[in-house]
């Protein structure tokens, strides 16, 4: 039996009211060993900050959720993911995996986060290895001050690559 | 399964719903072949929810206005095995159309009574069930004129990161669908229907409440699902 599957539909511009109590922005608790703090911005077409979008991490230790604030700014506390056991080879370096919601997204957009730290590990990575220099780019963190700074151009120049669900 | 939704879901480029024009992005999506459904994640085991959190009617002292309703039905995947233990979060307007949210600024009454949100978990048989009031149609600058037909935002959380879905669930006979670019935005006109409602007598409590039933199908499983425990 195959069920047809439920359309998307876009989040809209109220989700705080539903969403914003339930989960919350740590992916771990606050002062869990290697925790480390994701910011970043969302930013549309005409590089504006948008301010109602939903940002989530997904990772086997734990899920992060947070609406981006008037100035399209979100924060995640996480912890880098161990890797992924039982996948087959080759193996894919550390990253988070990424939802992004907003008013104007009829639809889920999913992209990666990688980690600055892991050269190597990135160097190897499937899914980077297939993505030109300049993609690759939008999808490896940078640094900011003890955290990581995580930005995701919805469109324009440095559109961040957003993969197919 | 990858690459399932593709077919149902709308396109983020859907240029009648304007919104989108500056949002959705302009190259295509690459592949991530088999990836996607093999991560699992916790199913926010520590969120508490309460009876109260899916009966919006009983959030106040006193009740919402409105016509009270039921809205019940499964959660499944694509096989349709049930997805127990699931997450699901509603959000909608009051009766009058105004959500209780700083941003909407529509000329019509909030309820003291009513905040319009609600949250529960699927049963041991993937189900769900909530008590609310019927939304009402609310207008939105999208065009002239524009009415967004009676909704309720969900949002499901399962423990496969490929099956997160966010939607909006409808009412039958509503005039408002045929002119709605957000409903009409899901190309595929059999699954736009999918995302109304059905009236249920079976649900619809005499005396008290009417009943809709509406069932969610998610995508997955991976031909070779792998469940993880975190802890390990």
């Amino acid at each position: 039996m195959n069920l047809p599957l439920t359309p998307s539909q876009t989040v809209g511009p109220f989700f705080a009211i539903g969403l914003s109590t339930s989960v919350g922005s740590h992916a771990v608790p606050e002062g869990t060993p290697g925790a480390i703090r994701v910011t970043g911005q969302v930013l549309d077409g005409g590089g504006m900050p948008v301010p109602d979008a939903i940002v989530e991490t997904w990772q086997a230790e734990g899920t992060g959720r947070c609406a981006t604030d008037d100035e399209g700014h979100f924060a995640i506390v996480t912890v880098k993911p161990a890797k992924h056991a039982g996948v087959t080879p080759p193996p894919e370096a550390p990253h988070l995996d990424v939802s992004v919601f907003a008013r104007g997204l009829l639809s889920r957009l999913v992209t990666r986060m990688y980690f600055p730290d892991e050269e190597k590990a990135n160097a190897s990575d499937p899914v980077l290895r297939a993505l030109s220099t300049h993609d690759r780019a939008t999808l490896v963190a940078g640094r900011e001050g003890s955290g990581l700074r995580f930005d995701i151009h919805l469109q324009g120049a440095n559109e961040t690559v957003f993969f197919d669900r | 399964m990858a690459g399932s939704r593709r077919a149902v879901d709308p396109p983020n480029d859907s240029p009648a719903y304007r919104s989108s024009e500056l949002r959705a992005p302009k190259r295509p999506l690459r592949p991530l072949p088999g990836r996607l459904s093999e991560v699992t994640g916790p199913l926010l085991g520590d969120l508490v929810i309460g009876p109260s959190d899916s009966d919006l009617t009983r959030q106040h002292s006193g009740e919402p206005l409105g016509e009270r309703i039921t809205i019940s039905g499964w959660v499944r995947d694509e096989r349709g095995v049930p997805l127990p233990g699931a997450l699901v979060e509603i959000w909608q307007a009051n009766a009058a159309g105004r959500y209780a949210h700083d941003v909407d600024q529509h000329a019509a009454p909030l309820d003291p009574n009513f905040s319009g949100a609600g949250r529960c978990r699927t049963d041991a048989d993937g189900n769900y069930r909530f008590v609310t009031i019927k939304p009402g149609a609310y207008p939105w600058r999208n065009h002239p004129n524009a009415w967004r037909p009676s909704h309720v935002h969900f949002s499901v959380i399962t423990a496969a990161f490929a099956q997160r879905l966010i939607t909006q669930m409808y009412f039958p006979g509503d005039p408002l669908l045929a002119f709605d670019p957000v409903f009409n935005s899901v190309p595929d006109p059999e699954a736009r229907d999918r995302l109304i409602a059905r009236w249920s007598l079976e649900l619809t409590q005499p005396e008290w409440s009417l009943g809709y039933e509406w069932n969610i199908v998610m995508s997955g499983p991976d031909a070779t699902p792998q469940h993880e425990d975190p802890a390990a």
